[in-house]
């Protein structure tokens, strides 16, 4: 490094102030908003205007607030099956989701990141092009798709590979969740895929190619190892938000689709217990920010 | 949930409104009812006549309503919570003591009707009955006649039978999905206090629905209009005025689907819709006047014609079209209203209970 004054934030209080604003953005945006839900998750419900209790009612109360906080909430959750399983179905899902999202997206990434570079921009295009629709009519639309009268059927029927009285019985099922889920999060599994393959050095494969190495070995020896950030990036950015999902198993998964999103409702809306959807909501943080920290420290020490 | 995600939206539209709207001196009214519950025309009508504009947003379960009038500063100056909901929110402090003053049309209210809702708003003093209703069976004729033969259709045995139910799998079954309502239903059908709180009387009233899940197709409260009227589903528990819309629907599209709607001879749950005023509302003058112009005979009836609901409002009776106030799925016959049950609002502990009964039944989890 040629100037080592701009290594050291504070001899540079310009530097300095550019490296705040992301810690300030997560304080404000991420720890603040945690901590509220967390306070909450140790309070008791009540029949009252916000429904529960201790409120924080300032500095000097401070003491008897925090004596009366306790975690019976986070007790309650192993005491009861149903969160286990929600917690464990919720990760079943994310994960077969992304195994699949990987199957679909890697294919897709590659062919746009080997495409010629005219029609590039194009291929991005495509991808992006989804999102210019809201979310929530994509997800309607799967509906009119998969339903058992739907557009499908239809196909199905005028094609020939069903009969007039068949009819696909997708919709409501743990399989609709699956298609909605795929469809929705492609964008985000293609596009960092696609940057990491985009980068990649194409002499490699070619020097591959002339010391005589099948082009699969190549994939496999080159390609995939050297896409790996990518994805791990797109893994991830699919992984977490699909363990939390409700929209998507709420409209076109069956009654029995468990979720943990899902029983978070239930507890919030139905039950009104804010403080043990409080309660479930930190176990979800917990459950996906720890392996992340573990992962992340781990690829610090392999750099 | 699309009623959901679209009241969440609307509701943010509607505060930031209400921050323009007051320095515009424009008289505005928030609304936030039922969804298909109004003929949107008395809200233009209400605006023609008063100048006062309204902001109105729907829902589709209690349950939302209630966490958002229980999170505060909710932005809405009229709401509907159903009665055992109403009565709760009451306690919680949710709402203000209506200026009966200001509503001289409460002297058209039916007193038998604000009799029974007196149970839960003591004295009618935060409330005023909009509709009221019950929750009974609604199916299509003819699937359910193919299905099941002759079997008579005026007792809960057609569905909770589960030989019944597994015969009408094919065509599609719904549950409503208002378990404080299922519950009441499935206790009184087993000969237990529709009204018990006991974990016992509501394992064996959750037992008539987890005898019949296999059957069941769905569980919703809000889409199961369309799926009765297009077919989709030829039978299911649901509010009397719901079914009313989907025979209306089906017939508007001519599709040959004949829907009708049966109050079991059991005795089914009773329910009231009631106009109020949370405490927190900001256009408190302009939400008196909405309920008072509602309160009208010919405008409620108009809302009755409409949505095919019975309301609370005596006077408005010979407005009300003559298939309505003649259908007894809408206006029971004395004999029939005897039968009909109310309950009390479920405590914290035991709405656990009951909901967590109602999560295994749904997801056998």
């Amino acid at each position: 490094m040629a100037d080592t004054t701009a290594d050291n934030p504070h001899a540079n209080p310009a530097r300095w102030l550019v490296v705040a604003v992301p810690y300030l953005w997560l304080l404000l945006f991420f720890v603040a908003p945690f901590l509220i839900i967390f306070k909450i998750s140790l309070s008791d419900t009540a029949i009252a205007m916000p429904p529960y209790t201790p409120v924080f009612g300032g500095w000097a109360a401070i003491s008897d607030f925090v004596s009366e906080l306790d975690i019976e909430n986070y007790l309650f959750l192993t005491e009861d099956p149903l969160y286990f399983q929600a917690y464990m179905s919720s990760l079943r899902i994310a994960a077969i989701s992304t195994f699949l999202l990987l199957l679909i997206g890697y294919p897709m990434a590659l062919a746009m990141a080997r495409a010629p570079n005219s029609i590039r921009p194009i291929l991005l295009m495509l991808v992006i092009l989804p999102f210019w629709t809201s979310f929530l009519i994509r997800v309607y639309a799967w509906i009119g798709i998969l339903k058992p009268d739907g557009l499908l059927t239809l196909a199905l029927q005028t094609i020939g590979l069903m009969g007039p009285d068949e009819q696909v019985e997708i919709f409501r099922t743990d399989t609709a969740v699956f298609i909605g889920i795929v469809y929705s999060y492609l964008p985000f599994m293609v596009l960092p895929l696609y940057a990491a393959l985009e980068k990649m050095d194409n002499t490699l494969l070619e020097a591959a190619n002339d010391l005589g190495c099948p082009p699969w070995k190549a994939f496999w020896k080159i390609t995939f190892p050297l896409s790996l950030p990518g994805v791990i990036a797109g893994s991830m950015i699919c992984f977490i938000p699909i363990t939390g999902e409700f929209v998507i198993p709420d409209l076109l998964g069956g009654a029995d689709t468990l979720m943990i999103g899902k029983t978070l409702w239930t507890e919030f809306f139905s039950n009104r217990d804010w403080p043990l959807a409080s309660a479930v909501a930190v176990v979800l943080l917990l459950m996906l920010v720890v392996p992340i920290a573990i992962f992340q420290n781990q690829q610090k020490k392999v750099a | 949930m699309k009623a959901h995600l679209l009241s969440i939206a609307a509701a943010l539209a509607a505060t930031a409104f209400s921050v323009s709207g007051v320095s515009a001196q424009e008289r505005t009214v928030h609304v936030y009812n039922w969804s298909d519950y109004i003929d949107e025309s008395i809200l233009q009508d209400f605006t023609k006549e008063t100048g006062i504009k309204v902001v109105y947003d729907v829902f589709d379960s209690n349950d939302i309503l209630e966490t958002k009038l229980l999170a505060g500063g909710s932005g809405y100056d009229v709401v509907v919570p159903t009665a055992p909901f109403l009565a709760r929110q009451i306690q919680a402090g949710v709402f203000q003591k209506l200026d009966k003053s200001k509503i001289p049309n409460l002297s058209n209210l039916w007193p038998e009707i604000s009799a029974r809702l007196a149970k839960y708003d003591p004295g009618n003093e935060y409330a005023v009955n909009y509709m009221w209703g019950t929750t009974g069976i609604g199916y299509n004729v003819d699937k359910v006649k193919k299905a099941l033969g002759d079997t008579p259709l005026d007792s809960w045995d057609v569905l909770f039978k589960p030989e019944n139910a597994a015969k009408l799998k094919s065509c599609g079954v719904n549950i409503l999905d208002a378990s404080d309502e299922t519950f009441a239903i499935g206790m009184n059908y087993v000969g237990k206090d529709p009204d018990s709180k006991e974990t016992k009387d509501l394992e064996a009233g959750g037992k008539v629905y987890s005898d019949i899940r296999s059957s069941a197709k769905t569980f919703n409260s809000s889409s199961y209009i369309d799926d009765l009227a297009n077919g989709d589903i030829c039978i299911t528990i649901g509010w009397s005025g719901d079914i009313l819309q989907a025979k209306t629907r089906a017939e508007e599209a001519k599709n040959g689907v004949n829907i009708e709607f049966s109050i079991p001879k059991e005795g089914t749950y009773m329910w009231f819709d009631n106009l109020a005023i949370p405490a927190d509302a900001k256009n408190v003058a302009e939400a008196h006047e909405f309920i008072n112009y509602l309160m009208k005979p010919e405008v409620i009836a108009k809302a009755s014609n409409y949505v095919q609901y019975a309301n609370g409002n005596l006077a408005s009776q010979k407005f009300i079209d003559k298939e309505v106030l003649e259908n007894p799925a809408v206006y029971p016959t004395e004999e029939v209203t005897k039968k009909l049950f109310t309950i009390s609002p479920y405590g914290p502990k035991e709405q656990r209970v009951l909901n967590r009964l109602w999560t295994q039944i749904k997801t056998g989890k």
